[in-house]
C-alpha cells in the first residue's frame, strides 16, 4: 500500500516556503491564513531567519519589501481583509521590483464575510488589486501537494521576474485534513538570486523585457529603489520617455514570457466535446464529476488553471481544440468566466457558481454537463 | 551608481535640494549630512529610507543607499532592512504627515526597539499637498483645511515614543545649534532613537500663522511641548539584535511522518461521518483520531471542523469523508452517520438530521433528545463503560463507538491511532460501550 500522510494545505504551504529558502515572514493573524504565520513563527527561527508578527498587514508587507531588498527571501500571508490593506504596498513591490510571495487565503466576502467559510472571490481582485494596473502572477494551488510544489514555484517567479507573485488558496484547501500518498506532486527548485555587485545604475533598463539582477541594501555599491515613477539611478522624474520605457518594461518583462508561467493541471478525454474548466478547492469536484461522467459513458475533459495571472492562453487555447461547451466552476459570482469567454470563440460557456459558503459539487457539475 | 560622493567631507551627491527657500528641510538634511560624515559609515552600510512629501524625497540628495517608500509606512521598510542586516545604518526621513497617517507603525517601532533613526521633519502642515493640517498642527492654527482654526489636539510624538519604549526621544528645531550633536548621537543608539525636528515650511504654514525663528521655541512652551531629550531609563536590547538572538533556539520541526497502514476496514465506498457537540468537548481531536484511524485501515481521509470563533462556547463539529480512493473533494453535505453527542451539536446540525435518509444512522447517548429522522438511531448508554465517562471523554468514546460499529473502523485500529494520547482511555472505553450492546 501507499504511503498516507494526514496533513493539510497550511503545512504544505509552509514547509514548501521553508525549502524554498524562505529566511523572512511577516504577517499578521487573519483566519484561514493564521496557520501559517504561527508555523513560520516558530520554524523561522529554527532555521536561522526572522519572523515577525506586524503591527497591522500594511506592516507586515512592508517589513518583507524592505527585508527583500536587503536580500532576505520573504513571505506574507492573509486572507481577503488583508489583502485589501496591501494593495498599495503591493504597488510599491511591482514599481522597485521586489521579488516577493504573498499568500492569500480567501474566505467568503466582501469585507468581514465569513472568516471560517470557503470562497473564491479573490480571482479578479489578485490581478486588479493594486493601483495602475499592472501584470500581476497569480498561482492557485488545487490540492496539498499542488500547495507545496506551487509555493516554491511562486519563490522562483518571484526570482525569476523579480516581481511580487500572489498563491491564491483558500479556506477549504488550507484547512481540510485530507490524506495524501505524496506531499508534493512535482519537483521543483528555486533559482538563486543574481547579485547585481557592480557599480552600474541600479534600475537600469536593457532590452524592454530583462530583468536585470538585484542589488541588495549592504552590498559594495549603494543602491537606490522607489515607488515614485523614476529613472536608472532611482531618481524621481517625469521624462515621458524614461516614464514610459519604466512602464512598459513593468508590463513586457511578465507578459512577454507568459509561457515561463503557464501552468495547468490537465485531464483530458480526447472525444470530449465539453471543458469543464476550474482552480482552486473547486478543482476537485471538477475532476470528480469527470470520472463519473465517464463512467457512466459520456466523456469530459477538465483543464485546472495553475497559474490564473496571466491568463495560461496557449494551454486554454490547445485544450479547447474540439470543444464546443466549456463549464467554468468557480465560489463567486463569475469572474474567471469572463477571461474565458474572452477566447472562447462561438463556443458555449456555462458558469457553475455558489456563493452560500458550501462548496460545488461534483453533482452540481454534473448537472452543468447535462 | 553613476552617482558620485563629490567630497570626502560630505555624504551629499552633486544634486542640489529642491525646497522652497527657507523651507526647514535643507537645513535638516544638511546636519544630517554633517552628522553621517562624523559617524563615517560607508555609504553603502548607510540606507536612508524616506516617507512622502516634501519630506520624502529627502533620500535623492545623498550618495549613500536609498529607498523612498509610501506615505506612513517607511518605517515598515525600514524594519524589514534591519532585520535582515542588523549591520547597517537604517535612518528613516518622515514628515510630520507620515507620524499621523503611520502612527501604528511609530508606536511598534518604539515597542519593540528596533534599531533605526527616525527623523521627523515636523512642519505642522501637509507641505506638500499644499498646506493641510497635520497631526501635528497646533490648536487654533490656520491651515488650508483648517480655515476657522484647527480642533484638533497636536501629537506629542516625543513623549508617545518614549513611553512607550524608545530608547532616545528628543525634541528640537532645525535652529538649534546642537542639531548635528544629537543626530549623531541618535545614530549612535543601541536602539530606537526619534528626532522630532520643527521647522518651517515657507510656502504654508508661516504664510497663515505667526511663526518664526525666534518664535518657534516660545510656541514649543506654549504647547506645552517643551524641547530636550528623553532617554530610556532602562536599557532594552535592540529588536533585531533579540530576533536574531532567538534563531535556532528551537530545533525545526520533523519532517511530516507517514501513517503506517497496517490494518483493514470493512467499508468498500465513500462514507460521510459527522459528530457534534459542545465546545471544549474534544469533538475535533476525537474525529482527528479516528480519521487517522481510517487511514491506518486502507483509507483516504478528509476532514473539516466547524465552529464559532469562540472556541469553547456553543457547538463543536466535525466532518471526516472516509474513502479507499484519494478524496479529491472533501465536501459532505449528506453525512451517512451522525454522532450526536449534545443539545449543542444537534441544534447545530438539526437540518442534517431532519434530512438524513432511512439507510443512514445517528449514534447518541441515552436521553439526548433529538429532532424527527428517518435515520435509524442507536443509543449508546455511557453507564455500560468500565470506566466513567466525564464530558470530555463522550466525544472520544461515542465517536469510535460509531467507527468501530459502522465497520469503518477496528478496535485494533483506534488503539493503534489513540495510542499514546491522553484520551486513549476513553477511545477504549468507546471500543467496550459497542461490546456491551453486543451482549445486550
Ligand atoms: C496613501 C497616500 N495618501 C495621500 C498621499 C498624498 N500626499 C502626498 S504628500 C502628503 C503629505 C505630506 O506631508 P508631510 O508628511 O508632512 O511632508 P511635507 O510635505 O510637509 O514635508 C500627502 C497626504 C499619498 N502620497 N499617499
Ligand atoms: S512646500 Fe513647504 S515643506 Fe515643501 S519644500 Fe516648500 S517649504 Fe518645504
Ligand atoms: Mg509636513
Amino acid at each position: 500500500m501507499s504511503t498516507r500522510y494526514l496533513t493539510d494545505g497550511i503545512a504544505a504551504i509552509s514547509r514548501g516556503a521553508l525549502e524554498a529558502g524562505c529566511d523572512f515572514f511577516a504577517g499578521y493573524p487573519i483566519t484561514p491564513a493564521s496557520g501559517i504565520l504561527m508555523t513560520m513563527m516558530r520554524e523561522i527561527p529554527a532555521h536561522g531567519g526572522v519572523a515577525v508578527q506586524g503591527e497591522d498587514e500594511i506592516a507586515s508587507i512592508g517589513m518583507c519589501i524592505g527585508a527583500a531588498m536587503a536580500g532576505s527571501r520573504a513571505m506574507t500571508a492573509t486572507s481577503g481583509p488583508g489583502m485589501s490593506l496591501y494593495s498599495e504596498q503591493i504597488g510599491l513591490a511591482v514599481m522597485a521590483e521586489v521579488p516577493l510571495v504573498i499568500v492569500d487565503v480567501q474566505r467568503l466576502g466582501p469585507a468581514t464575510g465569513g472568516a471560517t467559510t470557503v470562497g473564491q472571490g479573490d480571482v479578479q481582485f489578485s490581478r486588479w488589486g493594486s493601483s495602475g494596473g499592472y501584470p500581476m502572477i497569480v498561482l492557485a494551488p488545487w490540492s496539498i501537494p499542488s500547495s507545496h510544489r506551487l509555493t516554491i514555484e511562486a519563490f522562483d517567479l518571484a526570482e525569476r521576474f523579480r516581481t511580487p507573485v500572489i498563491l491564491l488558496t483558500d479556506k477549504e484547501l488550507a484547512l481540510t485534513i485530507n490524506t495524501v500518498t505524496e506531499l508534493t506532486d512535482k519537483p521543483a527548485t528555486v533559482r538563486s538570486r543574481p547579485l547585481d555587485d557592480t557599480d552600474q545604475p541600479p534600475c537600469r533598463i536593457g532590452a524592454l523585457d530583462e530583468v536585470v539582477p538585484m542589488r541588495p541594501y549592504g552590498a559594495s555599491h549603494t543602491v537606490r529603489l522607489t515607488g515614485s515613477t523614476h529613472d536608472e539611478n532611482a531618481y524621481i522624474t517625469k521624462d515621458p520617455v524614461v516614464v514610459e520605457t519604466l512602464n512598459t518594461h513593468l508590463r513586457v518583462k511578465i507578459e512577454q514570457h507568459r509561457e515561463e508561467i503557464e501552468r495547468v493541471h490537465a485531464d483530458f478525454d480526447p472525444n470530449s466535446k465539453v471543458l469543464v474548466l476550474s482552480y482552486g478547492t473547486t478543482a476537485g469536484a471538477c475532476l470528480e464529476a469527470a470520472d463519473l461522467s465517464r463512467q457512466a459513458g459520456t466523456p469530459v475533459s477538465v483543464l485546472v488553471i495553475e497559474s490564473l495571472w496571466p491568463v495560461p492562453e496557449t494551454a486554454i487555447a490547445e485544450a479547447l481544440q474540439g470543444i464546443d461547451t466549456i463549464v467554468v466552476a468557480e465560489l463567486n459570482h463569475g469572474q474567471y468566466i469572463r477571461e474565458i469567454q474572452l477566447i472562447a470563440g462561438d463556443r458555449e460557456v456555462r458558469g457553475v457558481n455558489r456563493v452560500d459558503g458550501h462548496q460545488i459539487t461534483p453533482g452540481q457539475i454534473m448537472e452543468a454537463l447535462a | 551608481m553613476t552617482t558620485t560622493v563629490i567630497d570626502l567631507d560630505t555624504l551629499r551627491n552633486e544634486r542640489q535640494f529642491p525646497f522652497c527657500p527657507g523651507c526647514g528641510h535643507s537645513t535638516i538634511l544638511d546636519a544630517l549630512d554633517a552628522a553621517l560624515v562624523r559617524r563615517g559609515t560607508a555609504p553603502e552600510k548607510t540606507v536612508i529610507v524616506t516617507d512622502i512629501g516634501c519630506a520624502g524625497l529627502s533620500d535623492q540628495y545623498f550618495a549613500t543607499s536609498g529607498l523612498h517608500g509610501l506615505h506612513g509606512r517607511s518605517i515598515t521598510y525600514a524594519t524589514g532592512i534591519k532585520l535582515a542586516r542588523p549591520d547597517l545604518d537604517v535612518i528613516v526621513i518622515m514628515g510630520d504627515g507620515g507620524t499621523g497617517i503611520g502612527g501604528a507603525h511609530l508606536l511598534a517601532a518604539a515597542r519593540r526597539n528596533i534599531g533605526i533613526t527616525l527623523i521627523v521633519m515636523n512642519n505642522f502642515n501637509f507641505g506638500m499637498t499644499g498646506g493641510q493640517h497635520s497631526s501635528t498642527t497646533p490648536e487654533g492654527a490656520t491651515t488650508s483645511t483648517t480655515p476657522l482654526g484647527n480642533l484638533e489636539r497636536p501629537l506629542d510624538i516625543r513623549s508617545t515614543v518614549a513611553v512607550n519604549g524608545s530608547a532616545y526621544s528628543w525634541r528640537g528645531t532645525s535652529f538649534d545649534d546642537d542639531l548635528v550633536d544629537r543626530i549623531e548621537e541618535a545614530m549612535g543608539v543601541d536602539g530606537f532613537a526619534l528626532l522630532d525636528v520643527w521647522e518651517l515650511c515657507t510656502a504654508y504654514y508661516v504664510r497663515t500663522n505667526t511663526i518664526s525663528r525666534k518664535t518657534i521655541h516660545d510656541i514649543m512652551g506654549g504647547l506645552g511641548l517643551d524641547p530636550g531629550l528623553v532617554v530610556a531609563s532602562e536599557p532594552r536590547t535592540e529588536f533585531a539584535a533579540a530576533l536574531h538572538a532567538m534563531a535556532g533556539q528551537l530545533p525545526p520541526a520533523p519532517p511530516p511522518k507517514p501513517t503506517p497502514t497496517s490494518h483493514r476496514s470493512l467499508i468498500d465506498g465513500r462514507f460521510v461521518l459527522e459528530a457534534a457537540g459542545s465546545a471544549g468537548g474534544k469533538v475535533r481531536s476525537a474525529v482527528r483520531i479516528v480519521a487517522a484511524a481510517g487511514v491506518r485501515s486502507g483509507l483516504f481521509t478528509a476532514q473539516h471542523d466547524d465552529y464559532p470563533t469562540t472556541v469553547k462556547k456553543g457547538h463543536s463539529a466535525s466532518t471526516v469523508v472516509f474513502d479507499p480512493d484519494p478524496i479529491r473533494y472533501a465536501g459532505a453535505d449528506h453525512p451517512d452517520a451522525v454522532v450526536a453527542l449534545t443539545t449543542d451539536g444537534v441544534n447545530r446540525i438539526r437540518s442534517t438530521i431532519t434530512a438524513m435518509a432511512a439507510e443512514s444512522t445517528i449514534v447518541a447517548p441515552v436521553g439526548l433528545d433529538l429532532p424527527e429522522t428517518a435515520a435509524r438511531v442507536i443509543r449508546l448508554d455511557p453507564k455500560n463503560s468500565p470506566t466513567r465517562l466525564g464530558p470530555a471523554s463522550m466525544a472520544p468514546a461515542l465517536i469510535s463507538a460509531a467507527a468501530v460499529m459502522l465497520g469503518i473502523v477496528s478496535p485494533e485500529a483506534i488503539r493503534d491511532a489513540a495510542a499514546g494520547f491522553r484520551s486513549a482511555d476513553a477511545f477504549e472505553a468507546g471500543v467496550a460501550l459497542v461490546d456491551a450492546i453486543g451482549s445486550d
